[in-house]
This record gives C-alpha cells, sequence and structure tokens, in this order.
C-alpha cells in the first residue's frame, strides 16, 4: 500500500511535467500541422539562461522569470524566422527544420554552457512529507511542480476560452482561410501560438531541472514522454494532453516500481502501440472530420 | 461601390479570369453565373485577395485594394462568405458568430448578435453547440449571420445555394434580397443555379471560361432563351 502511494505521487508528478510538455506539441500542431521536434532543446536551452540568472542573482524566481521570458521570445523567433520561411513548402521540410533546430540548439549549448552535469537549485525542500511517522514520496518541490503546472494550464484554458485572442487564435488554427476572411490576422496567431508553446516548454524544463543536473541532452527523455503523451492524446486536444501525460507518468511509475525499472522506456512505446491500435486517432481529438 | 476592371488570374497555364470586367453598385444584387470551372469561385477569391490577380484592378468605393491583404478586406467593408460555407466546425455556434464582430470597436455588437439569432431562430437554438452539430441550412444561415456582423457594405456569396433544399435556399435569398432593400448594401453573388439567382438578382453576369459573356438586366436574362440554352443549362 505505501509503496503504491509513492509510486502514484511520483507518476503523478512527472505526469503533470509530460502534460505540459505535451500541450506545447499540442499547441503547436494543432495550428500548423507541424510537430516541433525542437521544444525540449528549447526547454533546455532556456533552462541554461534560467541557471544563469539564479547563479548570478541567486534568486530561483528571477531565474523562473527568465526561463518563461527567453521561451517566449525563442519560439517566436524561431516561428518567424526558421519556420515560416518554409511553412508554404510541404510538411515534412518544417519537421525537418525543427529536427535543425533540435540539434543545433543542443550543440550551441554545448559550445556556450559547456557540457558537463550543472545542478539546479531546487525552489522548496527535497525532503518528503512526513505523513505520522512515516515520509511519503511527495517532496514540496513536488507540489510546486504540480501547482505551477495547473496554474499555468488554468491560465492556458482561460486565454482560450473566455478572451478574444484565444478565440481568433482558435479560430486561426481550425480554419485558417475562414480567420484571414473575417479579418484575423493568422500570421500574427501563428507566432503567439509558438511563442506559448516555447513558454509552456521552459516551465517544464526549469520545473524539471529544480533539484537535479542539467546538461545539453537533460530533455531527451521528456521530449519522448511527452511526444508519447501528446500522441496518446491525439495530438490536436488539449485535454488528452493531459490525460495522456497523466496517465503515461502513472503507468510509468508502476512499470518501474512493480516490473523493472529498464523498461521504462519500453513500457512508453509499449502503452503509446497499444492505443494506437485500439484508438488509431489517439484517445480524445477535437478536430472533428472537415466537412465542405 | 465594388469595381473590378479586367483582372487576369492564372494557375499556372490554366488562365481562370481573363480579363473580367464587373461593377457592383450599392443597393443591388449582381449575379454572376456560369457553369463549374468558369472562373466564379476564382472572381470572389481573387477580388477578395485569397488569390493574387496577374493583372486587372479592383477598387472598393473608389479605394484600389488590388493589392489589399485579405485580412484588410473586412475592415474595408468587405465580407466574403466563401465556396463550402466557411463554418469553423471546432468552435461553437455563438463563437463562430462572435468572429464576425471581431474587429469592430463598436460596442452594439451584443445587440447585432441578438438581431442574427432572431432572423436565424434555429441558431438561437444552438448557441452554445458546436458548428459541426448544425444542418447543411444551418451552416448557410450561420456563415450569412457571421458576414453580417462586419457590418459590411460588400458581401460576396459564393454559391449559397448549394446542397440546400429549395425552402431553405429560397429563405436566405429573400433575406439577402431585404436586406439589400433595407440598407445600401452591394452584393456580387455567385451561382450555378442561374434560376433562382436571377429570380432575386438585379444584374446577370454569365461567365464562360473565365470571359464575361453577357451582362444583363436580371429580367431580360432570364427571357433570353438563346443565352439560357448555351450557357445556363435551362
Ligand atoms: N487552386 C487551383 N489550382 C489550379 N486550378 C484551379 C484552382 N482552382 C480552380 N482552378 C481551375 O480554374 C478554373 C475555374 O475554377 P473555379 O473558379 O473554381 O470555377 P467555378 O467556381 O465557376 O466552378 C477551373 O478550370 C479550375 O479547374
Ligand atoms: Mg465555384
Amino acid at each position: 500500500m505505501k509503496q503504491f502511494l509513492d509510486l502514484s505521487l511520483s507518476g503523478l508528478t512527472s505526469g503533470f511535467i509530460y502534460a505540459a510538455f505535451a500541450l506545447c506539441l499540442v499547441l503547436i500542431f494543432r495550428a500548423t500541422r507541424i510537430v516541433n521536434f525542437g521544444q525540449g532543446a528549447q526547454a533546455m536551452f532556456t533552462t541554461y539562461i534560467a541557471l544563469d540568472v539564479v547563479q548570478r542573482t541567486g534568486n530561483y524566481w528571477l531565474g523562473l522569470l527568465a526561463a518563461l521570458v527567453s521561451g517566449f521570445v525563442l519560439g517566436a523567433v524561431i516561428e518567424r524566422v526558421i519556420v515560416r520561411p518554409v511553412e508554404t513548402g510541404p510538411e515534412i521540410n518544417a519537421v525537418i527544420v525543427t529536427l535543425g533546430v533540435f540539434i543545433g540548439l543542443i550543440a550551441l549549448a554545448a559550445v556556450v554552457f559547456g557540457n558537463t552535469f550543472e545542478p539546479f537549485r531546487a525552489p522548496f525542500g527535497l525532503e518528503g512529507f512526513q505523513v505520522g511517522d512515516t515520509s511519503i514520496n511527495l517532496t514540496p518541490t513536488n507540489v510546486f511542480n504540480i501547482f505551477a503546472v495547473v496554474v499555468a494550464m488554468a491560465a492556458l484554458l482561460a486565454l482560450f476560452r473566455f478572451t478574444s485572442l484565444g478565440l481568433q487564435m482558435r479560430a486561426s488554427a481550425f480554419g485558417q482561410e475562414v480567420a484571414r476572411l473575417l479579418g484575423v490576422r493568422v500570421g500574427q496567431m501563428l507566432t503567439l501560438g509558438w511563442a506559448l508553446a516555447g513558454l509552456f516548454g521552459s516551465l517544464a524544463g526549469i520545473l524539471i531541472a529544480g533539484g537535479n543536473f542539467i546538461s545539453p541532452n537533460f530533455m531527451d527523455s521528456v521530449v519522448v514522454f511527452g511526444f508519447v503523451a501528446a500522441v496518446l492524446g491525439g495530438l490536436d486536444s488539449f485535454v488528452g494532453a493531459v490525460v495522456g501525460g497523466l496517465v503515461l507518468g502513472l503507468s510509468l511509475a508502476y512499470v518501474q516500481g512493480y516490473v523493472a525499472p529498464e523498461l521504462v522506456t519500453l513500457a512508453a512505446l509499449g502503452i503509446l502501440m497499444v492505443v494506437l491500435l485500439l484508438k488509431p486517432g489517439g484517445l480524445f481529438s477535437s478536430s472533428v472530420a472537415r466537412k465542405v | 461601390m465594388l469595381e473590378i476592371s479586367d483582372l487576369v488570374t492564372t494557375y499556372g497555364p490554366v488562365k481562370a479570369l481573363d480579363g473580367v470586367s464587373i461593377s457592383v453598385p450599392a443597393g443591388k444584387i449582381t449575379a454572376v453565373l456560369g457553369a463549374n470551372g468558369a472562373g466564379k469561385t476564382t472572381l470572389l477569391r481573387t477580388v477578395s485577395g485569397l488569390v493574387k490577380s496577374r493583372s486587372g484592378k479592383v477598387t472598393l468605393g473608389g479605394q484600389d485594394i488590388t493589392r489589399t491583404p485579405v485580412e484588410g478586406m473586412v475592415r474595408l467593408g468587405m465580407a466574403h462568405v466563401p465556396e463550402g460555407r466557411g463554418v469553423i466546425a471546432e468552435l461553437t455556434v455563438e463563437e463562430n458568430l462572435r468572429l464576425g464582430g471581431l474587429w469592430r470597436k463598436d460596442d452594439d455588437k451584443a445587440e447585432r448578435m441578438e438581431e442574427v439569432y432572431e432572423q436565424f431562430p434555429p441558431l438561437d437554438k444552438r448557441r452554445k453547440l458546436s458548428a459541426h452539430t448544425l444542418s447543411g441550412g444551418e451552416r448557410q444561415m450561420l456563415v450569412v449571420g457571421r458576414a453580417l456582423l462586419a457590418k459590411p457594405k460588400v458581401l460576396l456569396l459564393d454559391e449559397p445555394s448549394l446542397g440546400l433544399a429549395p425552402l431553405i435556399v429560397n429563405q436566405i435569398f429573400t433575406l439577402v434580397r431585404d436586406l439589400v432593400d433595407r440598407t445600401d448594401l452591394a452584393v456580387l453573388l455567385v451561382e450555378q443555379n442561374a434560376k433562382s439567382a436571377l429570380g432575386i438578382a438585379d444584374t446577370g453576369v454569365v461567365l464562360n471560361l473565365g470571359r464575361v459573356v453577357a451582362s444583363e438586366d436580371a429580367k431580360t436574362l432570364l427571357a433570353d432563351e438563346g443565352l439560357r440554352h448555351a450557357y445556363l443549362g435551362f
């Protein structure tokens, strides 16, 4: 029972992070049909920027702010400067360009920040809470991570549901041409989408980093899990991304605890294959078949 | 209101518009008729900027809009209801409508929206429903209502009758006619369904292979058996 509880808690914590990461992929895929393979590398890079700020100022919160701002800006710049020029070509071109961003940023980080492991401070304690006389597998930093992801998701949801800007972004994603005819500046909306995805990715990056070591490759496994979570959810549904992230986080925690830690990555692929076999469109899909 | 002069549009080697000139006056319905592939859709798409013209000129209220980007057209008073209705199925009925008045700053938007609901009761009952649940006729009501929320001076309609029951076509055409009579709206209506379109139009323009082959008073055109047999199929 204690083991189940501990595994569930750690599964939830990582599940929320996968969900945040899956959300970035969905945000971009929904609007542009591009899977942004550079997302993890972007987050890695902005986490290094945050590390630099934390080291200079000694203030974690300034580092967090730097991560979010630089993530937003980097996302927008990548869309405008790198993706936009190839967007009119076949979709595969843009996807390959994002692979280029992935490789380029990792190489750049190795040059600028060094190819070593750097410790990243945690915002809060890393000792599990005491329940009675045992300590459970949930730390104050875990709680903060979950809280941060939930707040960010709620803010994103509110933006999309309740604001005119969010409506314009959704219109641009689902009906580009119609949106343009109605006066929506679709190009700006796409840039904003990439920027928000960049911000979300950076959040996931700095949360994973807290209390751990970072290196130019520290996001690689998260990218894989975030991608699996997004595909589980259907790649174009926000709810799907969140549920996919949580399902994956919990499943992988149980595999790790009850089966064997070495099988975690394999299990992720197994889950992905089973779901896609049973429901080829993913668990959720917000896109309805477009009628003429 | 809308002046189209000598418009040429090509898709690679295909000349879809080959020097088209049409005048669309305020307070009138101008119907552009022609068979499938005549270039009707291309005409509207070129006018609203979705497709770039090779040469020629389009003016709206005297202002040259030939090179105006699509996003700017609605601000200048042009609303284009594209072929195939252009409902955004992933959004709700209400959200689709809200997009119509998006760029306008005035504060009577809520009232104007209620007017649209009054005009189209089926939409009223489905405000919060996803637009993909609507029938073909309701979708057409939605896109026409949405276009009107932009308070356009010129309305471009691409085959609004396509796939709709005659009763619904009649209802929508009557509404457009009514609107044109009450306000000073200029309508450029593109239709394969020539008979219904000429029934409400003031002027009929016949398009064939990208060229204007006739431009007449709607009644004259209806009476001209030769033209009707040659190009309009009735
Ligand atoms: N996107 C396109 N690419 C190439 N050719 C096109 C395209 N759209 C239309 N055409 C061609 O242009 C001509 C006019 O088409 P269109 O404007 O759709 O006619 P209509 O609306 O009257 O049926 C047709 O020969 C059609 O095949
Ligand atoms: Mg057509």
